[in-house]
Order: C-alpha cells, then sequence, then structure tokens
C-alpha cells in the first residue's frame, strides 16, 4: 500500500501515513480492548444492548492487531 | 427532510433537517472517561501530523498538490474519504430510515460510474495538462473569464458550506452529547486551520486517510450488532414489511416506475439522467474537492486507479450508513418496550422526541458501551473534519491560483504563493465560522445555502464535458454555456419556491416531490448549458487545433505508460468494479 521501504526519519513526510494509522488503532485497541476485559472479568453492569458478546473485547482485539501489524510492517527505518 | 443531490453531497442537502431538530429531549449520550481519552487521542494524533508535515509543504507544489507523490491507495482513500461528512452518515442512515433502501442509490448509481468514468476517461486530461484546479483547466481551454467565473462560483460554495457543516456538526454534538455549540465550533475548526494551514493538502490527506479508517472502525460495529440482533438480513426484511405493511423499504428499482409508487416520489429516468449521469459525474469529475485529492496522485496511473479504488469502498458504504437506517426500523424500541417511531423534523414532540437523523446515534447508543462509544463519536467527528478539510485545502487552492494570482498579484515568488495558501486556509476557516454564525441566527437562509451547491455542478459539467471531448468547442461558448446553466438553475430553483405547483412542470409530474425537483432541475441547467455552449461555439471562432493539445479529446497524445501486470492494471479492476456494482443492482433491485 504505502510503499515505504527505507527512508530517512529527519524528512518531514517520510514517516508513512500508515503507520500513523497503525499507532492509533493499537492505542485504540488497547483501551477499549482493556477496558473490555476488564468489564468482563468484574462483571461491570453495562446498559448496552448484546452486552452478553462482549464486543469491546473482539472489536478492542481487532482493532489492536491491525494497528500492530501496520505499526510493524510500515516502521520508518533510518535510509540505508 | 431535504435531500442531498448525491451521496458526496448528501451531507451537505441533509443538513437544514438535522439542524431544525429542537431539542426535545435531553442528551442521547454520556461519555465515560475512557470515551473522551480516545476521542482526545484522536485530536492528538491529528495535530501531530500536522505540525510533523509542516516542513514537508513548503513549495506551492507541496502545499496545494502534496507534491504529486501520492500512491494510488491514498489519493483513493483520500478521494473517498473528503466527502464523507458525518452528517452524510447521519443524514443517510435517517434517509434510510425514511425511505428505505432507495437512498443506496446516491452510494451506487449516484457515484461508481462517474467514479470509473473519472479515472479510466477524464484523469488523463486532468493530469496531463498539469492544472492546479478544476477552474484551472477551464482557463486553458476556455479562457480567463470561465476560469474567473467557476473559481468565485466555487470559493464561495466551498466556505458556506463549510460553515453550514461546521454548525451542523455543532448541533449534532449538541444533541448527542450535550455540548456547547460555540466550543464544538472552535475545537473543530481550529483544529483543522491547523493541520491544513501547517501541512496543506498533504496533510488533510493524510488526516483523510486516518479519519477514513477511523469512520469504519467506529461505525462497523452498528450494523453487525445490529444483524446480530435482528436475526441476519432475512429475519430484519420480514419484520420490516411485518412492521410496516403497505410500504417498501427493501427494493432499489422495482417501484421506480412511477413517482407515486415509491415513498421518495421519484422516477427511474430521474434518477438515472438526473442523479446517475449529470449530477453524480457533476460532482465526482468536476468538483474541485474531490478531484484535487487525485491530482495529487505521484503518476498518472496512480491518478486513474485512485478512483477505481475509492469505488470499491463508496460501494461498501452503504453497510454502515445505509443498514443502520434499516435495522433501526426494525431493534428500535420505546422504554416500555413498544416499536420506536421516529418522525419528520416537524413533528418532533414529547410523544415522538426523536427525529428520523437521530437514528444512527440511537443505534450508537444502543450497541456502543465505554470506549466502542467514544470510537463511534470520533467516526462521525472524523466524517465531519475531512470534509471540512476538503472544503478547505480546495478553497486554499482555487482562492491563490485562481483568484489572487490573475487577479491580485500576477507575479511572485514561490514562497509568497504558499504564504498565501497558508493565510486562505486560516480566512476560509475563520469565514467559514462567520458563516456558521450566520447560519445559528438566521436558520432560514440554510436552504438556500445548500442549494448554491447545485447551482454550479451541472452547468459546469456541460463546459466541462464539452471542452474535453469537442474541439470545436469555443471560449465564449464555454463562458455563455456555464454562466447561462447556472442562471437557470437558480431560476428553477426560485420559480418552485415562490409557485410550489411549478415542481410539476419542472419534473413532468404532478406527483413528484422535493427529491425529484432536484434531480430534474439540475438536468435542465446540465441540458441548457450544453445546447448554449453548443449554439454560441458554432457562431464563434474555436482555438487552432495546436492549442488544444493536452487539454482535448483526439488532440492530446497520451504520455505511455509502461506495461503492468493485469492485477496492476486500472482497466481490469474498473471491470471487477462494474460487475460488483452490476451485481448489487440485481441482487436488491
Amino acid at each position: 500500500m504505502g510503499g515505504v521501504g527505507m527512508r530517512s526519519l529527519g524528512v518531514p513526510g517520510n514517516i508513512p501515513i500508515w503507520f500513523f494509522v497503525g499507532v492509533l488503532l493499537t492505542i485504540y485497541g488497547a483501551l477499549i480492548g482493556g477496558h473490555g476485559v476488564y468489564a468482563w472479568v468484574t462483571h461491570e453492569s453495562s446498559v448496552v444492548v448484546l452486552a452478553n458478546l462482549h464486543a469491546a473485547v473482539w472489536w478492542g482485539g481487532m482493532i489492536l492487531i491491525l494497528g500492530l501489524i501496520y505499526c510493524v510492517k510500515f516502521f520508518p527505518r533510518q535510509q540505508r | 427532510m431535504i435531500l442531498a443531490l448525491n451521496a458526496g453531497i448528501a451531507s451537505r442537502l441533509s443538513l437544514a433537517a438535522v439542524v431544525a431538530a429542537p431539542p426535545m429531549h435531553g442528551q442521547l449520550a454520556h461519555l465515560t472517561p475512557l470515551d473522551v481519552a480516545v476521542i482526545a487521542t484522536y485530536f492528538a494524533m491529528v495535530l501531530f501530523i500536522g505540525f510533523y508535515l509542516r516542513q514537508a509543504s513548503s513549495t506551492s507544489e507541496q502545499f496545494f498538490l502534496a507534491g504529486r507523490e501520492m500512491t494510488a491507495w491514498i489519493a483513493g482513500l483520500s478521494f473517498v474519504s473528503a466527502n464523507m461528512g458525518s452528517l452524510e452518515l447521519m443524514g443517510w442512515a435517517g434517509s434510510a430510515y425514511q425511505y428505505g433502501i432507495l437512498a443506496t442509490h446516491w452510494y451506487w448509481i449516484g457515484a461508481i460510474p462517474a467514479m470509473l468514468f473519472l479515472g479510466l476517461v477524464m484523469m488523463p486530461f486532468y493530469y496531463v495538462c498539469k492544472t492546479h484546479s478544476v477552474p484551472g483547466y477551464l482557463k486553458l481551454r476556455f479562457g480567463e473569464s470561465s476560469r474567473i467565473l467557476a473559481a468565485f462560483s466555487f470559493a464561495i460554495e466551498m466556505i458556506l458550506m463549510s460553515g453550514v457543516n461546521m454548525f451542523s456538526m455543532a448541533v449534532v454534538m449538541k444533541v448527542v452529547l450535550g455540548w456547547n455549540i460555540t466550543f464544538s465550533i472552535l475545537m473543530s475548526s481550529l483544529a483543522v486551520a491547523v493541520y491544513v494551514g501547517l501541512g496543506g493538502l498533504r496533510s488533510a490527506i493524510y488526516n483523510e486517510v486516518l479519519q477514513f479508517v477511523l469512520i469504519w472502525a467506529g461505525a462497523l460495529l452498528v450494523p453487525i450488532l445490529g444483524l446480530v440482533e435482528a436475526g441476519g438480513w432475512h429475519k430484519m426484511v420480514a419484520k420490516i414489511a411485518s412492521n410496516y405493511r403497505g410500504q417498501d423499504y427493501v427494493h432499489l428499482w422495482r417501484d421506480t416506475g412511477h413517482f407515486n409508487a415509491n415513498p421518495m416520489g421519484v422516477h427511474w429516468t430521474g434518477i438515472v439522467f438526473g442523479l446517475g449521469f449529470v449530477i453524480s459525474f457533476g460532482y465526482w469529475t468536476t468538483d474541485f474537492l474531490v478531484v484535487q485529492r487525485v491530482l495529487a496522485a505521484r503518476n498518472l496511473r496512480a491518478a486513474q486507479m485512485a478512483p477505481i479504488i475509492g469505488s470499491f469502498f463508496k460501494m461498501a458504504v452503504p453497510f454502515i450508513v445505509i443498514l443502520p437506517g434499516l435495522l433501526g426500523l426494525v431493534v428500535l424500541q420505546n422504554p416500555d418496550g413498544t416499536l420506536l417511531h421516529l418522525v419528520g423534523e416537524n413533528h418532533v414532540s414529547v410523544l415522538h422526541p426523536h427525529s428520523f437523523n437521530e437514528v444512527l446515534p440511537l443505534m450508537m447508543v444502543r450497541y456502543l458501551g465505554p470506549g466502542l462509544l467514544g470510537l463511534g463519536i470520533t467516526a462521525l467527528m472524523a466524517g465531519f473534519m475531512s470534509g471540512m478539510a476538503g472544503n478547505v485545502s480546495a478553497f486554499a487552492t482555487v482562492w491563490t491560483y485562481d483568484i489572487y494570482q490573475p487577479l491580485i498579484r500576477k507575479r511572485a515568488s514561490d514562497s509568497h504563493y504558499v504564504a498565501v495558501g497558508r493565510w486562505a486556509t486560516v480566512l476560509g476557516v475563520v469565514v467559514s465560522i462567520g458563516a456558521a454564525y450566520l447560519v445559528m441566527h438566521a436558520a432560514g437562509i440554510m436552504d438556500y445555502v445548500q442549494a448554491l451547491f447545485s447551482f454550479f455542478i451541472a452547468p459546469l459539467l456541460g463546459a466541462i464535458l464539452l471542452g474535453m471531448f469537442w474541439k470545436r468547442a469555443t471560449a465564449a461558448g464555454g463562458f455563455w454555456g456555464l454562466l447561462l446553466g447556472i442562471l437557470s438553475s437558480v431560476s428553477l430553483f426560485v420559480w418552485v419556491r415562490m409557485d410550489p405547483s411549478a415542481l410539476s412542470m419542472v419534473a413532468i409530474s404532478p406527483d413528484a416531490k422535493s427529491m425529484a425537483e432536484n434531480l430534474y432541475r439540475a438536468l435542465w441547467s446540465f441540458l441548457i448549458s450544453i445546447a448554449v455552449t453548443v449554439i454560441v461555439s458554432m457562431f464563434t471562432q474555436p482555438k487552432p487545433i495546436a492549442e488544444l493539445d493536452g487539454l482535448v479529446y483526439g488532440v492530446t497524445k497520451l504520455p505511455f505508460q509502461e506495461p503492468v501486470p493485469w492485477y496492476q492494471n486500472q482497466w481490469f479492476w474498473a471491470v471487477i468494479v462494474v460487475i460488483l456494482f452490476a451485481g448489487l443492482n440485481i441482487l436488491f433491485w
């Protein structure tokens, strides 16, 4: 997708957008999935419909995995 | 509810309805600290991107065209994201609740053919002539007067629409979260001003890609959980049929043989020719807001692939917009367990406290717990900000290249024009804020501001199509075709406002509703634009053929493109899109 390759980090614009996407998804996945697991373990009461499906856990988990994949795949590297 | 002209401009014309909603109830949702953290993280990221990219936008090519370095994927996602306003999400989810699956036409026939046409046929001309903007193309093809007319029309439209969007988003935040309107306006507009002003188009595009991902991450869960609760598609359809007897909400084409046979009051001819051709092609191929994203592609093949990639995602958008509206018809309930009926904006009352436009937030509140709700709200904000950034960055380019440079300062250094572009971004945001407050204090002008948009695109399509595909079209023909097309569109609009019975003549049926007016007004103004351009051209002197190279089909030598494997060829993917498009229309016929 991004076609990043080895680039100089000192030059603005060389961190690919996909890395930013990965970072944001990772943060969101950790926050949402983490809270979902906490709520599941502590039996936190919920007012939403289908709370028994624990959407925060699997949706947050999927976002986290996707984010990590993007972070690793598009991690900006110094130009050789 | 006032409906949009096409899916891309859905938010623009459904705003009045959103804004008109009196808050008959308390806020819909309450945010937890986790939700606030999710929203704050988003703002921190978009601002960081703006600061990070500021030094990569020091030349005009970098600031206004992102250095023409974008890959097909980035340009394609940005292309779709720039027109996916949050109010499009809310407005069309509401339309789906009101009109059913007919609203999907604005995403499929109202977008896909035009996107393919832009990529395969028109993009080579935009790209080869190296224009900075659509008015810039008009200048090359028809001369300065056409450029100035289009540039002023476009600049005014962009700023006013940006202001209307801004205010509408603030009202949505007030209704959904109880936020102060001024706080919402300032927070979102300042963020956009900072990241576009610093990083130019590159920053806008980066953030649009980010926002596109967030929109899907935040909104996709709603239809998934909705389908689980409804028991799947077929059970949902059965429940709709049971709950709303005599009304068809699930067929795209079956009931469009007559104006009064479907809830939208439209005829298939209006959908195919008015929406599918004039409005859709006008928006997707001539509106600089979207075309600018594709011009930033790094080569011609990427520029051609970008709209095709975008079309795949555009076809999928109904899943997160239309489907939640349909699901709302069967799953939303009152506290006592009875079916909740949403109503039109004018019928909101204590008995019916929620309008059609609130269906998406209501669905979000129904399914999304802490964190996920913050992500859903972030998706709405991301949609709004991507649309606003699109408006502002396009305005800055048109202002600098098509108004400031030809009319105010013809020759200046490159850095001067970049500075003008940065200040134009700030100016655009400030004027947008002013427009937002103007609308706040005179909500009645909303309809007129939104109609502005429809006045320009159809005549502009006529001028651009003839300019690009008819070498006999002259400068005078292009200018007068554009001008009289705009004037005829305005006249038809005013005529129907002064005499509502005129709608039956504009839309050629006594059963036509307001939606049909939009479709047919566009069709007539397009035809008038074409006719005037042709007639005037026949009596005026055309440009020599040699001057049309790079501008007109048949006399332009397109650059050689290196052969690529079949799976990288734009025509292969266009065929896949056509097959999917046809299949979906048949499936939901």
